[in-house]
Order: C-alpha cells, then structure tokens, then sequence
C-alpha cells in the first residue's frame, strides 16, 4: 500500500464570477484553505479574460503568500489567434501553466507544466507520452473509471483525479448562455454572471440534468469522491482536484483533507459535504463505471 | 485554377462500401466491428475478411479506403487498438484515422510508411496543435472539428501545409466540440470517446402519453413529438430542455449540416477533401447524395458550375444549417 501523502489541488473557478467576489475566493483560499495548490486563469471563455488580468498579480502573490503552489490555467477550446497569443504571454511570463488544450502543451515545447482534465488522456501510454512532453501532472477526464484509474496511477505520481465539483462535459464554439438570453455571443452582455454554479437544464417534465457555463456543459450533479479516496489512494493517485463551487471551498478542502488524514471517516465527509449549499446532489457515478448523473446512495 | 478537392464518403457496411464507390467516392471510410472506432452500433462495420476484401474493392475501382481507429484507447486494453491499427495496415488501408496520441505514437512508430490522419475526434482546432500532430508524427491530414468558420479554416489550411485539411459538408452535426463530449456517457455511460456510441440505441425509450410521444435517452426525456409529428432520433445535444423556466433546443436545433453553398470557398483555400458523415445511412441514401457531391466537386475542379439546387433538395423535408461555418451560429 502507498503511504505517500496525497495532495490537493483546488481547479480554476470555471464561472464567471463578478471580480470583486473572485478576489475574495482566492483571498480566502490563500489565507485559510488546506489546499496545496491553487489553479486560477480563465479556462472556458476568453471574453472573461481581460478583468481576470487587471488583478491575477495581486492574487497569484497572495497565494503564494499563503503557501500555495500557483498554476495558471488556459483555454480550453482556443480557435482565435489572440487567444493563442495570449496564451504564449502567460507562459513567455514564466508561470506554472496548466495546459487545457494540445495547443498549449505544443507552445510549452517541453517545458514541465500540468495537464489539465479538458485533455483527452485515456490511458497509461497517453500518460507515458504527456510525461515525456513535460507534464508533471495530469487531472484525468472526469468520465474515467476506477479500473482505468488503477491502471494508470501505478508507478508514478503524476496521476490527479476530478473529485469534488460539477463534472466539465462538453466544449462548444456556441454559448449556450448567450442563446438562452436570446443575445449574440459577439454583444453577450456577460449574461452568464448570472448564474454562479452554471445555469440549471431541466428535462421536459422538470427533472434535472444538466448546467451550462457559457460554452461549456456540466453535470447537474456534483462530483464527490469520497467513498473512493482509500482505493484512489491505494492505486497510487498523487492528487485530488477540487473544482470551485459557490459553496464553502474551504470547508470542502479541510473535509478532504481531514478525510486523506484519517481525522475523518468517510462516512463522516460524505455528511459534512452534505450539508453545503451545493447546485446538486453528489455523485460518484464515473468513477464507478456507471452513468455520471448517477446519484451517490447511502 | 482549384484543385479538385477530395470526396470522402461513408462506409457502414460491406453492401454501403460497394455503393458509395460505385456512386462515385474518392475514397471511403470504415472501421472494425467494435469498440476501436467512434460509430460502434450493432450491424455496422467490418470484420477482418470483410475489411481486406473492401480494400480489393476500392483498390479495383480507383479509390481509397480510410480506416478510422478513432477512440481513446481503454486503459490496460491498448492492444485491442493496436492490433486494429497493424491489420488495417495489412489490408492495404491507404489511410488510418486516429484519435489517441499514444495511438498515432504507435502507429508511426510500427508502420513508418503508413499514411495517418488525424480524426475529427481529436479535435485540432488551431495551427499549433495540428503542427504538433504533424511535426511529431507526420500526419498527412487533419480533419477539422466542426467548431470553426470558414475563415479560420483558410488560415489553419495554409498553416496547416504540407498537412491537408478536411473538413465535413454534410449529415450530421456536431454541437460540441468532438472528441471533448461527455454527454452520453452522463446520460447512459456509453460514451463516444471510450465506447464508439453517442446517445445509443440500446439507451432509448418511447412512452406514450396523451397521445404525445416522449422520447428519452438513459431515462432522460429529451423530446416530444405530437400525434402525427415524425418522430426523430433522440440525440442529446438536439433534445429540447428547460432552462430559465422556458423550453427550447438549448443547444442545436435538430438539424443537419449541408455546407453546399461553401463548397466553392472552401476550395479555393485549399481544403483537400470534403467529408460526408452517416456510416449509419442506408444505401439508396449514400447512393443519392455521393452522386450529387461528385458531380459538384467535379464541376468546381473543371471550373464550371455546381449546381446547388440538386445539393439543397438533398435534405428537402429535414432542417439544414451551415454550422460553425458562418460566425452567425456561435
């Protein structure tokens, strides 16, 4: 059995939250969350970007600060030639970069960076290889299976597994926001600042399904590994990503932490993520090789 | 002077391979019956004689057969895709279709000679990650993700060089981005990047009830259809939900892509192949609609004129869009 510590690493805030809430997050994390690494940049949709820019200095200094490790963390569906450009300004700049997208894991020519879950890394030879292009760190595609998992985490610890948050599904040169409103993507408005944890979609008779950041789909439900932390740990996985939801990140990072310590059953952290303000209820669904809207059951 | 771009046409079965190459395909595309190609539905694909022999059967014709290995290897069965990869090389595939980079890694290591593209599936969207696929594993052709315009298609084309482009003209559409959908696998733990299927058949469900038909896939309903209003497939990313207390097509009409009046444009920047989608299209159909797209890119190579008309009927009764194609739909 392993005995090496697990980490945490908290994802980038996917939504677009109003800058001033967005600081005192970070502000937050740095000062009081058990998370070992911090994720932050705009990884959906690059006409957030430029209020993110005006601040990120400010925020990436706190954090380390803090004591965290600092990623930033990219497109993951750039087309545009700017949003190409600027991606290569945030590497030229010297940051830890998560790459989201090939693009960027072709800019990064070698240099060590993570991989983010947005990059289709299916198994161990795919892993084998983004090693090999640099990467330190690769969070897995939310749809894989334990089984897949196993196989992959053995013998290296660049293994990171999507365990708290709505799950990404899709990526879309549409937004889907910007259609609901009935407004152009061009002169959107910012109509996703709306909706916190992403905007709910309901079947026709009401039941719930999926959410809608912008251009990109997520699961209505919320992804929670707990039942699964000794066999993840067990299988070799070095880390656990914890992806921004509205509700208390900091007491979602310390009931993990306290769960990969021992200072709480799982039983315990399946009840305290519980009680949060969350847009869905929690599902391990994928990792158990079942549909991801799958419910956790008692 | 526009070069004549490339037709490629779908081959579900042995039967829809013979007529597509009859009907006049430049080249063909199929797979293996199981899990290592994206349309993996029972009574589709080739087994391995079937395959060799469909080869022999393009070849004789004067057209080339593609094969597409376009899923992501499942982790400790890497060998189920490999073998895919090493007997379509056997059979005389002109090109394979590739998704996974460890995939394209061994192929090009094994077969340094072998002609490999770059599936749809992998999704390279700007000049940078097709170099990389290009410069890392000499891929000769991508075919472009269904996301961009025609502008940005000219600039990744002259990029892109000396790897051709392809892109889709028309079938079906997708909304997202392909090979970065997880949808299906959401709804009913079939995914198209693991399993080959989206929004499979084995996962859909009618009811009736007041005479309105409600379709669902996994147990979600994605449709209704009023008494005497056809029914279409249920396909996820075209059902109509609810969002802000109204229902609607969310994320895409039910629509298909017909790219005709584009076809012009695109080959004048120097796109190589045009595609057809619909492996799971009947022969009648395949037959129709090859014919009609042939003589279009002939027209457009001897710098006559397409005649659009025959092109538009081809989805008169269904709904057609022109995608991603025109900035408008984002």
């Amino acid at each position: 059995m392993s005995t090496s510590r697990m980490s945490l690493t908290l994802g980038p805030v996917l939504y677009n939250w109003p800058i001033a809430r967005w600081i005192e997050f970070y502000n937050r994390i740095a000062d009081e969350a058990p998370v070992d690494r911090v994720c932050l940049g705009e990884a959906i949709c690059s006409k957030r970007q430029p209020f993110l820019d005006e601040v990120i200095l400010g925020t990436v200094d706190r954090l380390e600060r803090g004591g965290k490790e600092v990623v930033y963390s990219t497109l993951a569906l750039p087309t545009t030639k700017r949003e190409v450009r600027d991606i290569d300004a945030m590497i030229e700049a010297g940051y830890l970069i998560e790459a989201n997208d090939i693009t960027t894991v072709h800019l990064l020519a070698g240099r060590p960076h993570i991989v983010g879950p947005f990059v289709n890394v299916y198994n161990e030879e795919a892993l084998a290889l983004h090693v090999k292009l640099g990467a330190t760190r690769v969070c897995l595609p939310p749809e894989l299976p334990l089984a897949s998992i196993g196989i992959m985490a053995a013998g290296n610890d660049a293994v990171e597994v999507f365990a708290f948050g709505r799950p990404p599904l899709a990526l879309s040169a549409r937004c889907y926001h910007a259609r609901s409103h009935g407004v152009p993507k061009d002169a959107c408005q910012f109509v996703c600042e709306q909706d916190s944890d992403g905007m709910d979609v309901f079947t026709l008779d009401g039941a719930p399904f999926l959410s809608v950041n912008g251009v990109q789909t997520q699961g209505f439900v919320v992804t929670s590994a707990t039942r699964e932390v000794a066999e993840l740990r067990e299988a070799g996985v070095a880390s656990l990503r914890l992806s921004p939801q509205s509700c208390d990140m900091v007491r979602v990072a310390t009931i993990f932490r306290h769960l990969l310590d021992g200072h709480m059953t799982q039983k315990e952290a399946a009840e305290a993520l519980g009680v949060l303000a969350l847009p869905g209820p929690l599902s391990d669904g994928f990792l158990r090789g079942l549909p991801g809207c799958t419910a956790e059951l008692d | 002077m526009t070069r004549t771009p490339e037709l490629v046409c779908p081959a579900g079965t042995p039967a829809g391979l013979r007529t597509a190459v009859d009907a006049g395909a430049h080249s063909v595309y199929c797979g293996y019956r199981d899990e290592t190609n994206a349309r993996n539905f029972p009574g589709l694909n080739f087994d391995r004689a079937e395959m060799r022999e469909a080869a022999a059967y393009t070849h004789d014709h004067g057209a080339k057969i593609l094969v597409a290995l376009n899923t992501f290897m499942r982790a400790g069965a890497a060998d189920i895709w490999k073998r895919g990869v090493d007997d379509a090389v056997a059979a005389g595939a002109d090109a394979l279709i590739l998704a996974d980079i460890a995939l394209i890694d061994y192929a090009r290591k094994t077969h340094p000679r072998q002609r490999l593209h770059l599936s749809v599936q992998a999704a390279a969207a700007t000049p940078e990650a097709i170099v990389f696929y290009r410069d890392r594993f000499g891929i000769a052709r991508v075919v472009l993700p269904r996301v961009l315009t025609v502008e940005e298609i000219a600039r990744l084309t002259a990029q892109a060089a000396p790897c051709e482009t392809e892109v889709f003209v028309f079938g079906g559409l997708c909304v997202m981005a392909e090979g970065r959908c997880m949808l299906s696998s959401y709804a009913t733990g079939k995914s198209p990047n693991m399993t080959g299927v989206c929004s499979p058949p084995s996962h859909v469900s009618y009811r009736e009830d007041d005479g309105v038909l409600a379709a669902s896939v996994g147990g979600f309903t994605v449709e209704r259809f009023e008494k005497g209003e056809p029914a279409g497939y249920p396909t996820l990313c075209k059902g109509r939900f609810t969002a802000r207390g109204t229902a609607s097509h969310l994320f895409e009409d039910p629509v298909s892509l017909n790219a005709v009046e584009l076809l012009p444009r695109l080959a004048e920047i120097g796109v190589a192949a045009f595609k057809i989608e619909g492996r799971q299209r009947g022969r009648a159909y395949i037959s129709t609609v090859v014919q009609a797209f042939r003589r279009a890119v002939d027209a457009l190579g001897a710098g006559g004129r397409i005649d659009f008309g025959e092109l538009r009927a081809l989805t008169e009764g269904g709904r057609e869009t022109v995608g991603a194609y025109k900035k408008a739909w984002r």
